[in-house]
């Protein structure tokens, strides 16, 4: 059955863009990421725009991150204190990208950077978890026992000034990396369409120490709201925003992530650790391949600008 | 949801033959004629491309001439004029980047001609070019007047295979038929991705390959249906309908929770 999609302007099957949403939803349960690095690529693998792919993702984000985060207030799983300067520092560099993604989107040059973005950023992430994953299965095999991170030892965000008393996190920690970190999710939010989860949970568990129980629902807070600013900055200055595909892919995605996480308690961690590895790199060589293959017209039109 | 409207713009159909000072000692000019029935056409969301059907009378023909088939008629419906930018990607280090690009002041968004015969044998390329007729004869202006003619000649030549590419500009040879001496019909492709905006409906009469008459038209294509309406406060109310999007998919994901909830 086809469907019109209002902004981006094209008719689509509803069917594909619900089975997607689920697909991506399944995946978010299984894998406990938001979906948002799947989702974007994919709706611009269908045509989709790459300029609505991104703005409408950030808002298809907002539903699977808020349900997730509703879970973990309920369990107690959630520093706000952490992600209200999380957030803070997201506003900021979410405000940063959309002006970014203006900017290149009047010299023609968004489409490339977003693929390319994703390229590097899916690929080094997708990398780094397989080569880790692979280990932890072999060790696992060998019967070694894991060598775990010391995770009381300091490094150098620890010496920076300006600390601040985090108290459902256990941490004493300067507001600097924590600010810088929340304004490089949210720009990647605002270009991408992403939440950035998957850069978020281990930038916490890693860099800032923070206890991983709470990892996972703080990042969660954190990108509902940057998500939401990001869509809501996007619906006002570029008008790329698709309530129409966004609903299909939420409605898909909703139904999809809790047979997911059924299907996540069976696999074990470093399995699931290494597919979702595998994924995460066939999405990024996917892209990659379309920057290098000659396009069918080497031409191109486009509008003049909005303004 | 999928249907679309082909309508009928009847001509008025104006033949003064009784008053007509046809019977004058000076030679009878031929006149040419369309009329739209409507000023407006509605498309709604599924709209996958329509036949555009315009009628329209040829007065005080010369029967003689009308017989041996020697009149011809263009019928050109072209879209609101707009700026565009053509960009040509080229390869960087492998990779395939926009790199040149030209802007065109007015460039019509869509052009559909439709003929009684090939543009070729209706007249030759002189007329067509004085009178601006046919998608390689519209003056596509740059913006940018400084750049290199052989520049500014190769985005033009893209601009025009992208636009045809895409469906945009459109000949439809055969187009136009003659019903009787008089009434003639010309069905022009409509694009499914058609501008919005007013249009003009442009008629040429040749006869014998020489320009007689032209006669024009407006008519409006809007938009109309749900999906129309999303688009329209999407533009014109955006903040409200940003803050609309967020709260759906906060709906959504605490629905999503309530139905299947797992803890």
């Amino acid at each position: 059955m086809g469907i019109y999609l209002p902004i981006a302007e094209i008719s689509v099957n509803i069917f594909v863009l619900l089975a997607m949403g689920a697909a991506v939803g399944f995946l978010s349960g299984m894998f406990g990421v938001g979906g948002g690095f799947l989702i974007t690529p994919l709706l611009i693998f269908y045509n989709i725009p790459p300029a609505i792919a991104v703005a409408t993702g950030a808002n298809q984000v907002i539903a699977s991150s808020f349900s997730g985060a509703l879970s973990h207030v309920k369990r107690g799983t959630l520093d706000f204190k952490l992600g209200g300067v999380l957030l803070a520092g997201g506003i900021v560099g979410s405000t940063g990208g959309i002006f970014v993604f203006g900017f290149l989107r009047r010299l023609g040059q968004l489409d490339l950077f977003i693929s390319l973005l994703y390229v590097v950023l899916l690929g080094t992430v997708g990398g780094l978890m397989l080569v880790e994953s692979v280990n932890a299965l072999r060790a696992a095999r060998s019967g070694a026992a894991p060598v775990l991170k010391k995770s009381g030892q300091h490094n150098w965000i620890h010496r920076l000034p300006l600390k601040m008393r985090f108290r459902a996190s256990k941490l004493f920690v300067s507001v600097i990396p924590v600010l810088g970190l929340g304004a490089g999710i949210g720009f990647l939010s605002s270009i991408m369409g992403v939440g950035g989860g998957f850069i978020m949970v281990p930038a916490l568990i890693y860099l800032l120490k923070v206890p991983t129980n709470v990892v996972v629902g703080t990042s969660l807070f954190q990108i509902i709201f940057t998500s939401a600013y990001t869509t809501l900055v996007h619906a006002t200055t570029n008008q790329t925003v698709d309530v129409m595909l966004a609903f299909l892919l939420m409605a898909g995605g909703v139904a999809g992530a809790q047979y997911g996480a059924k299907a996540g308690q069976r696999l074990r961690g470093e399995q699931l650790r290494a597919l979702l590895a595998l994924l995460v790199l066939a999405v990024a060589i996917r892209l990659a391949i379309d920057l290098f293959v000659t396009p069918p017209s080497l031409y191109s039109l486009s509008g003049a600008d909005p303004t | 949801m999928a249907g679309f409207r082909t309508f009928l713009a009847v001509a008025s159909l104006s033949l003064f033959a009784a008053s007509s000072p046809a019977r004058t000692q000076t030679p009878v000019t031929e006149n040419i004629q369309i009329g739209l029935s409507t000023d407006h056409v509605s498309i709604t969301a599924g709209f996958s491309g329509a036949d555009l059907t315009i009628f329209g009378s040829l007065e005080n023909a010369d029967p003689r001439v009308a017989r041996q088939g020697r009149y011809d008629i263009v019928v050109v419906l072209e879209g609101p004029a707009r700026k565009v930018v053509v960009r040509r990607k080229d390869r960087v280090l492998g990779i395939w980047i926009n790199l040149e690009s030209e802007t065109f002041k007015n460039v019509p968004v869509s052009y559909s001609v439709a003929t009684t015969r090939p543009l070729q044998d209706v007249t030759d390329p002189n007329s067509y070019k004085q009178l601006s007729l046919g998608a390689a004869n519209i003056y596509m202006q740059p913006a940018d007047v400084d750049d290199s003619p052989a520049t500014i000649q190769e985005f033009t030549a893209a601009l025009r295979e992208r636009k045809t590419a895409t469906g945009l500009y459109s000949v439809n040879v055969g187009g136009v038929q003659f019903l009787s001496q008089n009434l003639f019909r010309a069905t022009v492709r409509l694009a499914p991705n058609v501008p919005v905006g007013t249009h003009k409906a442009r008629a040429f009469l040749f006869k014998s390959g020489l320009f007689i008459k032209e006669s024009s038209a407006q008519l409006e294509i809007r938009k109309s249906g749900f999906e129309q309406s999303i688009f329209r406060v999407a533009h014109d109310y955006s903040f409200l309908y940003g803050v609309f999007a967020v709260s759906l998919a906060m709906l959504t994901g605490w629905l999503g929770r309530l139905v299947f909830r797992k803890d």
